[in-house]
């Protein structure tokens, strides 16, 4: 195999491009086709159709929205929410890839394993665990009520929700990041008298502040969106505990398209979220390619 | 002990460097054993208490209630349905994900960024969102809705849209795992697959697929996870007709309306112990796929 290989090597072409054989174009066409069409039809109609209806009215949309009882609550509680969630899980995040990276310990393994659980437990289910640890009917939950501390049915439990599915997103970000990391510059800093703090803040810190703010903005988008894992914890109080994706999907359901503008007043919220979530994750791609190149 | 004495006595400059590095060893020990501590307590309290803690509330009814549970109609028949949309969605994005791949591995065309962005937009919007694009399309006004109406085809409050939906959430997983394998691969041993012969499908088959084996394993595992937890956009395009319409997740959420949590949390877990399950085999072809690579 590595002679046949070696002899590839040779009669490469110089762009590296391969030999093109009978049909090439059409094929290569046929292939590009396909995932034009494909990409297409599931992505680009359906985000086109939502932003033509989100903008239609110009903000006419929006303002019907946000007069909507509850709107501007939901849109705003979902804003705090999503930022304290990327602020805490951006500290604990880089930490724990930290941990990951540069300590041995046994049971590391079993750690990454963990971290990723949130990627593949269905978000609905991390909901129903936090109401199932924490609702007032548990020991648990029972305890933190009697001392006056509201988890189920208060941002509280939106905040657990979203640090819960937003976890991995932070650590996966910073990790490779940090892998690259010569440890020999920190020991550099070390030996010239610097010490563990001033080490990580002026040498390790600049090197990963990219990837630590492309997790916190992946995170951040993630929380925007995110409605399985907050629906049964939340409670979904209008001015309370009220979401915007939930919001949404009340906007959607049948009782609500009399009342206010319904599926275009939905339209516009999602815009508005989608467009913020859109812009963040341009922004994180810019800041992840810009680190590798 | 005669060490001790000595430094006590006078210390050389050399011991006393060796002082200093050994206080500072210890100082290090600790800060990590710190790190290490947080983020463990932290791991622990935010992952694994709430796993703890359905384990316990789902088991603790007792074998009866899960029987009870799982031999209701509307369970099997919700399984079922999310059983159905997962095989379908998996095999959707598997086939075009892998087009979609080749293409943006190993084609160049003008734009070639933008649909490579285009690719990650499913990760950046809210699966609420995903649910009213598919009102917006096929809905009572919707873009595609006489074209289907006349041919008496039902698409919204029925099982195409709910697949619909779930494609267009799980597009980017297989898409985003193959891709940069396949284009640190290069052309190589494909080139010397056709040079020995070898069709283009049969070079396909042995050499690309076989390549890429992991990583799209990879892939398909992410795809599966996501495809049985979605419940924001399938709520919105399903209706949610009990026995239906209803999937796994939904179900989930009808038995917290109607105060039956132990039957949500007998099959919340039950999802859970899956994609654990699956999450375990995720690891294993992460694993496989870097072992590969070095």
């Amino acid at each position: 195999m590595a002679e046949i290989v070696a002899i590839e090597h040779q009669t490469k072409r110089p762009e590296g491009r391969a030999r093109p054989p009978a049909g090439a174009a059409l094929r290569r066409w046929s292939l590009r086709g396909a995932a034009f069409v494909y990409l297409g039809l599931f992505i680009v109609l359906p985000v086109g159709v939502l932003l033509q209806h989100g903008f239609s009215g110009g903000f006419e949309n929006l303002r019907a929205a946000f007069h909507t009882p509850g709107g501007k609550a939901a849109i705003r509680l979902t804003l705090e929410m999503a930022f304290l969630t990327a602020l805490i899980n951006g500290i604990f995040g880089t930490l724990l890839a930290y941990v990951l990276v540069r300590m041995r310990f046994p049971g590391r393994d079993l750690l990454s394993t963990v971290v990723d659980l949130p990627f593949a437990v269905p978000t609905l289910v991390a909901g129903v665990m936090l109401v199932a640890l924490y609702g007032p009917s548990s020991t648990v939950g029972g305890w933190f009520e009697e001392h006056g501390i509201h988890i189920i049915f208060a941002p509280l439990g939106i905040l657990l929700a979203l640090l819960f599915v937003t976890l991995p997103l932070v650590v996966r970000t910073v990790q490779p990041v940090l892998l690259e990391l010569d440890p020999a510059e920190e020991e550099a800093a070390r030996v010239l008298g610097a010490g563990r703090w001033t080490t990580f803040r002026r040498v390790m810190l600049p090197a990963l502040r990219p990837a630590i703010a492309a997790g916190c903005l992946l995170a951040f988008a993630r929380a925007l969106g995110e409605f399985g894992a907050i629906v049964v914890v939340s409670g979904n109080i209008p001015n309370k505990t009220l979401t915007a994706p939930v919001f949404i999907t009340q906007l959607l359901t049948p009782s609500a398209y009399v009342q206010s503008g319904g599926p275009d007043a939905a339209a516009a919220v999602s815009a508005l979220l989608f467009g913020l979530a859109f812009v963040l994750v341009l922004i994180t791609e810019k800041l992840v390619h810009t680190e590798r190149s | 002990m005669s060490a001790t004495t000595t430094e006590r006595m006078a210390p050389t400059p050399d011991e006393d460097l060796t002082r200093i590095r050994n206080a500072d060893a210890r100082r290090g020990r600790l800060v990590r054993g710190v790190m290490l501590t947080v983020g463990l307590i932290y791991v622990s309290v935010l992952l694994l208490a709430p796993l703890a803690g359905i384990l316990f509330y789902a088991l603790k009814a007792g074998l009866g209630a899960i029987g009870q549970t799982f031999g209701l109609q509307d369970v099997q028949h919700a399984f079922l349905l999310t059983f159905i949309i997962m095989v379908v969605t998996v095999v959707v994005t598997t086939v075009f994900g892998v087009v979609v791949a080749l293409v943006l591995a190993r084609d160049r065309f003008p734009g070639q960024r933008i649909v490579s962005a285009l690719v990650d937009l499913p990760l950046a919007i809210s699966p609420v969102v995903v649910g009213l694009m598919a009102v917006l399309l096929f809905g009572r006004g919707g873009l595609f809705a006489p074209f289907f109406a006349a041919r008496g085809i039902q698409i919204m409050f029925a099982l195409p849209a709910m697949i619909l939906v779930t494609v267009f959430i799980s597009i980017p997983f297989v898409i985003r795992e193959v891709a940069p394998v396949l284009q640190e691969l290069g052309m190589e041993e494909e080139q010397a697959a056709w040079t020995l012969g070898a069709s283009r499908l049969q070079t396909f088959f042995r050499v690309t697929l076989r390549n890429i084996r992991w990583g799209l394993l990879y892939g398909i595992a992410l795809s599966a996870a996501r495809s049985i937890g979605e419940v924001g956009a399938v709520l919105i395009v399903s209706g949610a007709i009990q026995g239906r319409t209803e999937t796994a997740t939904l179900y989930i959420l009808r038995a917290f309306d109607q105060y039956q949590p132990q039957q949500a949390y007998i099959v919340a877990l039950t999802l859970a112990a899956f994609s654990i399950v699956l999450l375990i085999g995720i690891e294993l072809f992460k694993r496989r796929r870097s072992a590969e690579a070095e």
